[in-house]
């Protein structure tokens, strides 16, 4: 019935008189459909003493609306095998899920429900809060979320939106009210901050028509968008150690604060952190600290832009006697990727991988939805998948190496260890 | 009503070459991609005392050159077509996979036949792959609820090698040479014992003539005799108890389960789903993300009353009986003991009264469903023929959807009521203390 993905996406967009947007992709991958509905509701949005709220918010959404109990949500969801998957990010909240094309119609109504009727109940609330405290537990005793969000406040600083625990603190978490969630969704549950993405075996103008009947006659305009606060410069290096003297192994984080998603040179700083950390097995420093070395099982570097500038950070777990070690041989690879720059071969082949790799991120019909979404909430237009090659083929040597010499200085380098310290890490 | 039937038949080809490799090609036209895996018919199942973890590390050796491909040419050589590369090592297989543009199909199967007869193993290379596995090994020990999967699995196995841990135990590890390795890879990796698996936009025929023409010359080899003890029958309750700095305890409760050719596995599957929620049969894709399980009953019995925060259950097809695993993570401040008697008495519930029918008939829905989700893509396809033609055998996988459809819950409740017995169950127990101040 639907068209193959064979030379690229070719998406319907389509906008609801309320400001709704909807995003169909048709695929024939298999009789199943991917549905995320995103509401600029992130972390950003929480109020500054309720941190973890929109994380919270996300438990509980799905368990009873105005005219539904958790019971009845339950028996529609694991009666078609369906799990919503409600997710949170600094910027956006997505309730995502896959189901058969057959339940398509009966999913998209719940969801739908869900997102606009939420009736928070005190006891799922109450329920959801022990749950989230034992994970906020869980993570205190897991050395890779020590280090991990040591890292973004020592980048952000502990109280900025991009720096602090997504899940809150356990503090925050005992004092969250069925009204802090009501006023959350208030303020940022709306047409004009939801857009709907739908890829899978399903007819796009019958999806639309599906996600026009479930929105259209919703009212309602959010609280106002908030910027991102600007994010303090920093000119020194700076080092925090968690002690888990307890753990067989350390584990290192080590990154800097880049650019924003929006910023022209988007791609160069692409090419430059696959070059670093993502090439083959982890580009060069896994080529020095796995290959060579023998020192940790995994080392790359990732990079996540968002509205405001996002980090780009190095992860790697190594034995707690190898933790200099490991930041020397990471100082050493940052240091002459931001000095020297990369090679024309290594450009020419991380072009080519990057450009290779588009029909792999479209693989199945999550992906193509995530991929979707992005695009939508950059603004990147329907064709973005479309434009990426030639996009990635303009990216020049001295673009790269411009990139490079931007972010990579182990001078302004910002460092978390945890685990045992046996060996002692020098700023 | 029977549901319609929505997995589709496959349309694979399968095709054996004069040295005994076993070939299974699929069309699919979705995607300009194309998935090559090679599986080998060895895992820590295969290993013994003093060699555990040999097969694991093997897999590694095997990312780093061969006669044809030097050791700096291997990286880039799957990225030129923007592909992806990984591999696996669990307890009855070990496989290799790429999947990438169409247009690298030569390349990817000139790879795997260099993978499969010229790997070189030089000295150095096993060297420094030691350290990298040990830090592989300790990152796992890290996650406390790993270290007591490990030790519960240990103590539920007496004598079939699938107690020991698929990346082997630490002594192992140290103590391992070059030729260790190199001896065990020569014997594994033989056509007669390796299963290629072509799954995307290709045509089959010609597929075929470059799969001759790269693994044709490799010469037969006897496919290795598979030597596993059998299990003996387990005659009482075992228990473990670790204690160690953390902060959340954890319960594991495990019982022998039937491999995936017993008539028991599938009910088993479906009793699974009643209980913890439907996963499916795909090991990459089952175990990521939470499982359709409101309704199920340790999820009511446990998570919605306030005793644990996360329960979950694992069958997983296998080709000798493994394990039927069930693990919580308790709530802050919920004693052990107090989870583990409300396990026992649901536990004990269905096995006096089985399911209902209405709770079969979900599981099976879910069971559907989940079918379909987990063969998304080229990749997972070939994951899932690779994989059940490696260890269940030919013809098994396009029968798992009718299998799961012809479930009954008198099959159910006759399978609980003999699996999931008290004294057929090994229990652990993470207790965490406290750091010291």
């Amino acid at each position: 019935m639907s068209s193959a993905v064979t030379s690229g996406l070719s998406p319907v967009r389509h906008v609801l008189s309320n400001g709704v947007a909807a995003i169909v992709q048709e695929t024939a991958f298999s009789p199943a459909v991917t549905i995320n509905l995103a509401f600029h509701a992130g972390s950003l949005y929480e109020p500054d003493d309720r941190v973890g709220l929109a994380s919270f918010l996300a438990r509980v959404i799905d368990r009873g609306t105005e005219t539904r109990s958790a019971d009845d949500i339950a028996d529609i969801l694991d009666d078609r095998g369906v799990v919503p998957k409600v997710s949170v990010n600094r910027h956006v909240l997505t309730l995502a899920c896959t189901c058969l094309s057959e339940d398509f119609d009966d999913v998209l109504a719940l969801l739908a429900d869900v997102a606009r009727h939420p009736s928070f109940p005190d006891n799922e609330i109450e329920k959801r809060r022990a749950e989230t405290i034992t994970a906020i537990r869980q993570d205190e005793d897991n050395p890779g979320v020590r280090a991990g969000e040591s890292l973004q406040a020592l980048l952000y600083g502990p109280d900025h939106p991009y720096g602090r625990p997504a899940k809150g603190r356990v503090e925050t978490v005992e004092r969250f009210s069925r009204a802090d969630l009501m006023a959350h969704h208030a303020a940022r549950f709306a047409p004009a901050t939801l857009f709907v993405v739908i890829a899978g075996e399903v007819r796009a103008a019958d999806a639309i028509a599906r996600v026009d009947r479930m929105f259209s006659d919703w009212k309602g305009s959010p609280s106002r968008d908030r910027g991102v606060p600007a994010v303090p410069a920093r000119a020194s290096r700076r080092q925090t150690i968690v002690e888990m003297p307890d753990k067989p192994q350390a584990d290192i984080a080590y990154g800097f604060t880049s650019i924003s998603r929006l910023d022209p040179s988007y791609h160069s700083h692409w090419v430059m952190n696959t070059i670093l950390g993502q090439f083959g097995l982890g580009g060069r420093l896994a080529e020095n600290i796995r290959e060579r070395q023998g020192m940790a099982y995994y080392v790359f570097s990732s990079f996540d832009p968002s509205l405001g500038p996002g980090p780009l950070v190095i992860r790697a777990g190594v034995d707690p006697g190898n933790v200099e070690r490991t930041i020397a041989a990471i100082d050493a690879e940052v240091g002459a990727l931001g000095r020297e720059g990369a090679t024309a071969r290594e450009l020419e082949e991380t072009r080519r991988y990057l450009i290779g790799s588009i029909p792999r991120m479209l693989e199945n019909n999550p992906n193509i939805a995530t991929f979707l979404q992005t695009a939508e909430f950059f603004g990147l237009g329907l064709d973005y998948d479309r434009r990426l090659p030639a996009l990635l083929q303009a990216v020049t040597l001295a673009d790269v190496n411009a990139a490079a010499a931007g972010v990579l200085d182990p001078a302004r380098a910002a460092i978390a260890v945890a685990g045992p310290t046996v060996a002692r890490v020098e700023p | 009503m029977a549901p319609p039937e929505i997995l589709q038949p496959s349309r694979v080809r399968t095709v054996h070459l004069d040295n005994g490799l076993k070939i299974l090609v699929q069309e699919l036209h979705t995607s300009p991609l194309v998935s090559v895996w090679c599986w080998y018919r060895v895992g820590s199942g295969d290993e013994s005392p003093g060699h555990t973890g040999v097969s694991h590390w093997v897999e590694h050796m095997n990312f780093k050159g061969t006669a044809h491909i030097p050791r700096d040419e291997m990286k880039g050589i799957v990225e030129r077509f923007g592909g992806s590369w990984n591999g696996y090592t669990w307890i009855d297989q070990t496989t290799y996979l790429e999947t990438a543009g169409h247009d690298a199909l030569d390349t990817l199967l000139f790879i795997e036949a260099e993978r499969m007869a010229y790997g070189l193993y030089e000295p150095e290379d096993c060297e420094s792959e030691r350290t990298v596995i040990i830090s592989e090994l300790q990152g796992g020990e890290n996650d406390p609820d790993q270290l007591l999967d490990t030790e519960v699995t240990a103590s539920a196995f007496r004598a079939h090698p699938y107690r020991h841990p698929t990346i082997g135990w630490i002594d192992d590890l140290r103590s391992m040479t070059r030729d260790d390795l190199f001896s065990h890879y020569r014997r594994h990796y033989v056509p007669g014992n390796a299963t290629l698996v072509v799954v995307g936009d290709v045509d089959t025929e010609d597929v075929l003539k470059r799969a001759e023409a790269h693994f044709g010359k490799i010469p037969p080899s006897l496919r290795p005799v598979r030597h596993r003890p059998l299990e003996p029958q387990q005659i009482g309750e075992r228990r473990v108890l670790l204690e160690r700095e953390g902060t959340t305890a954890y319960l594991k409760c495990v019982w022998h389960a039937p491999g995936v050719g017993d008539p028991d596995f599938f009910p088993l599957l479906v009793l699974d789903a009643a209980l913890t929620g439907a996963k499916g049969v795909n090991l990459w894709t089952s175990f990521r993300g939470t499982p359709p399980q409101r309704k199920a009953r340790l999820y009511t019995a446990l998570v919605e009353r306030g005793l644990a925060s996360v329960v979950s259950g694992s069958l997983v097809a296998t080709h000798e009986p493994f394990l039927y695993n069930i693990s919580l993570t308790a709530m802050d401040g919920v004693a052990l003991s107090s989870l583990e008697e409300a396990l026992t008495v649901e536990i004990e519930r269905v096995r006096q009264h089985g399911l209902a029918e209405e709770e079969v008939a979900r599981a099976k829905r879910q069971l559907r469903a989940r079918l379909v989700f987990e063969n998304d893509s080229v990749t997972n396809v070939a994951h899932q023929l690779g994989y059940f033609e490696t260890v269940a055998g030919p013809g098994v996988f396009e029968t798992v959807g009718s299998r799961v459809q012809a479930v009954t819950a008198p099959q159910v409740a006759d399978a609980a009521s003999r699996l999931l017995a008290n004294d057929k169950r090994t229990v652990g127990w993470f207790r965490p203390l406290r750091p010291a101040a």
